[in-house]
């Protein structure tokens, strides 16, 4: 009965388990490679692979600071704070741009027809220009751009606009967070506008129709029936705009705003330790995405259909 | 309809639409008015006219120009012409008949060419990656860098999607992770890194580290919107083609693939539109692409401040190309659906 079994060569399985033992072999190949020329440069280099340098003096400045730092604190109290920045920026970001985003995907659809291209025109500019261009702009042509504080313009005596960034009654926003916040929230939320036009847009017409000859307000139709069958399609998207925020916060290099990246390439200049630098960064940053992702997809089974 | 009743019917139809109309007048009024006045009173617009050719080329010599205009050439004509095959139109039947077996190896062929002829050699003089900036630099890293990142893409979607369990997690591991950081991050990775995982004697230029950074961030989003194309190729195919004998290489290549690039070409073209406002972040790497030749710009003593007309100008050019390439893809969309 040997004859039946079919050669080695040409038994699948065989093939399979062949190429997956080659495949961690060759990726075990590469990664040895790579460290030992790591290892050889970072030699050169005079540098020893270590977290230690944390506990060393960062000795430089951070602009705006939550929690008490100074010079003299170590690298993780600056990396910390850079963090704490970083969350400051991509929370409120979060919650702004979710209404900015809302608020224009609803006016796509509006039967007005001048709302309707307003909003039109602001997802169209905003959508096609690099996000880095749209915060320069917002920070130097905008902000810098502002009179000195001392003949600040005011918005009905509530909100004052100067170099020194945005004045609210109870406190004030720096001009690198204003300009930071504004062009996350204004770029985001132009995607967000067409996530939300198109999830509207999937709710089938029976629904509008039906709601309408049950007498509810045109206002009331929204809130009620169409907005919580748009969710479902709407919360995807929206989660992987949500993290695209929070990565694209760490733009804030470019106009000087102490978020987590800019204190950890301040430290990489400083001690030049490229590899712990990047592998905080990293994790960081897969924190925080893992982080919103679980929150969205917990908040995502909630408004599913529940099959009974 | 005469133009009163389009009034009535899409801007005062309702009390609230009125007084929303009249609302948003009243400000597009204001904002209108204070842009014209800035534009044509305040605005000092000889920054733009003065460095254009900065902006557009960057310092490739005056001399060699020429080149430019041929390379834009060769672009537009294959642009051309695969526009006419995808649309498909019957008044160019022949010819489309003709030149579509081709299309994809004229593509192929093009990018050579065009790499001579920006770069020089080969009987033309020399020009260094260190003088191509400007829009220049941004379109070829934009270009260079989808086109790299596709066939690594989609040996990640296939492995994503692959029984085995060893390829699978490498690719998952991989994709994920890439997604998770920020691109900035993996530009710096590029710049710093990669010097430093390379053996000591092997020395990569700027531009090149730029686009390895690029392409490894690129691959990832590739492969998931690859993914996407290969979920929707139906059972059905693969087991027919197993029927009728072909192995898995085959079936992957001869039909699995075929059916799901054409899927997500819509995908890709969006993909390459992000891409193409990525590059931007390169002038945070130390690249002297279009956002980078404005910092540049903007630091000259003669031009300090003049932020506003920089930043819109540079904005308009990148809105073209973005707004051009979105509708194309629109229209590409509508044509792959019928």
């Amino acid at each position: 009965m040997t004859n039946d079994k079919p050669p080695l060569w040409r038994d699948s399985r065989f093939w399979n388990i062949a190429g997956q033992l080659t495949a961690l072999f060759l990726a075990a190949l590469v990664v040895t490679v790579l460290v030992s020329n790591l290892n050889r440069n970072l030699q050169q280099l005079g540098i020893q692979f270590g977290f230690d340098f944390l506990k060393q003096q960062a000795s430089f400045d951070i602009g705006e600071t939550l929690i008490a730092y100074k010079p003299t604190d170590t690298y993780s109290l600056a990396l910390l704070v850079g963090l704490i920045n970083a969350l400051r920026v991509a929370i409120t970001g979060i919650i702004l741009t979710t209404i900015v985003g809302v608020l224009a995907g609803v006016a796509r659809l509006s039967d007005n027809w001048l709302v309707r291209n307003i909003s039109l025109v602001y997802v169209e500019i905003f959508r096609n220009t690099p996000l880095l261009l749209q915060l320069l702009f917002w920070y130097f042509a905008v902000f810098l751009g502002f009179p000195k504080a001392d003949n600040k313009i005011s918005l009905w005596g509530l909100i004052g606009l100067s170099q020194n960034g945005i004045e609210l009654p109870w406190f004030t926003l720096s001009p690198e967070f204003s300009a930071l916040l504004l062009g996350l929230t204004f770029y985001t939320g132009a995607f967000i506008a067409e996530i939300v036009r198109g999830g509207i847009g999937s709710v089938s017409k029976g629904q509008w129709e039906a709601a309408r000859s049950l007498g509810l307000k045109p206002g009331l139709i929204m809130r009620l029936v169409i907005f919580p069958q748009a969710l479902r399609v709407i919360i995807p998207p929206l989660t992987s705009q949500y993290l695209n925020l929070t990565k694209n916060s760490s733009l804030a290099i470019a106009i000087g705003y102490p978020d987590i990246y800019f204190v950890a390439s301040t430290t990489f200049n400083q001690t030049g330790r490229a590899v712990e630098v990047m592998l905080l960064l990293m994790l960081t940053y897969l924190a925080l995405s893992l982080t919103i992702s679980l929150i969205m997809n917990a908040f995502n089974r909630t408004v599913q259909i529940k099959e009974r | 309809m005469t133009k009163l009743t389009w009034l009535r019917k899409n801007l005062f139809n309702t009390w609230y639409n009125s007084a929303l109309t009249v609302i948003c007048f009243v400000l597009l009024f204001r904002a209108l008015q204070g842009a014209v006045v800035w534009a044509t009173t305040k605005a000092q617009w000889a920054v733009v006219q003065i460095n254009l050719p900065l902006f557009l080329v960057g310092r490739f010599p005056q001399t060699e120009y020429w080149r430019v205009w041929v390379v834009l050439a060769i672009a537009f004509s294959l642009a051309a012409i695969t526009a006419v095959v995808f649309l498909g139109k019957q008044r160019f039947a022949g010819f489309i008949k003709l030149v579509a077996p081709w299309l994809s190896l004229i593509w192929v062929l093009s990018f050579p060419v065009i790499l001579w002829l920006i770069g020089g050699g080969f009987g033309l003089r020399p020009v260094s990656s260190n003088l191509w900036n400007g829009l220049l630099l941004t379109l070829f890293m934009a270009a260079i860098s989808i086109v790299l990142s596709f066939p690594i893409g989609v040996l990640l979607a296939l492995g994503r999607t692959s029984k085995l369990p060893v390829i699978r997690w490498f690719s998952i591991l991989y994709i994920e992770i890439i997604r998770g950081v920020p691109l900035i991050g993996i530009l710096f990775l590029a710049q710093v890194m990669l010097p430093l995982l390379l053996p000591t004697d092997f020395r990569l230029d700027r531009v090149l580290r730029a686009i390895a950074g690029l392409v490894l961030f690129s691959a990832a989003y590739m492969a998931e919107n690859v993914r996407g194309g290969l979920q929707s190729v139906s059972r059905g195919q693969v087991e027919a083609a197993k029927a009728l004998g072909l192995n898995t290489f085959f079936v992957i290549l001869l039909i699995v693939l075929p059916q799901a690039l054409r899927a997500v070409i819509p995908a890709i073209v969006g993909q390459f539109i992000g891409l193409f406002k990525d590059t931007s972040l390169l002038s945070l790497v130390g690249l002297v692409e279009l956002t980078g030749i404005s910092r540049s710009i903007l630091a000259q003593p003669q031009f300090i401040g003049r932020y506003a007309e920089t930043y819109l100008f540079v904005g308009l050019i990148y809105w073209l190309f973005c707004y051009l390439m979105s509708l194309a893809s629109r229209r590409l969309e509508k044509q792959l659906n019928n």
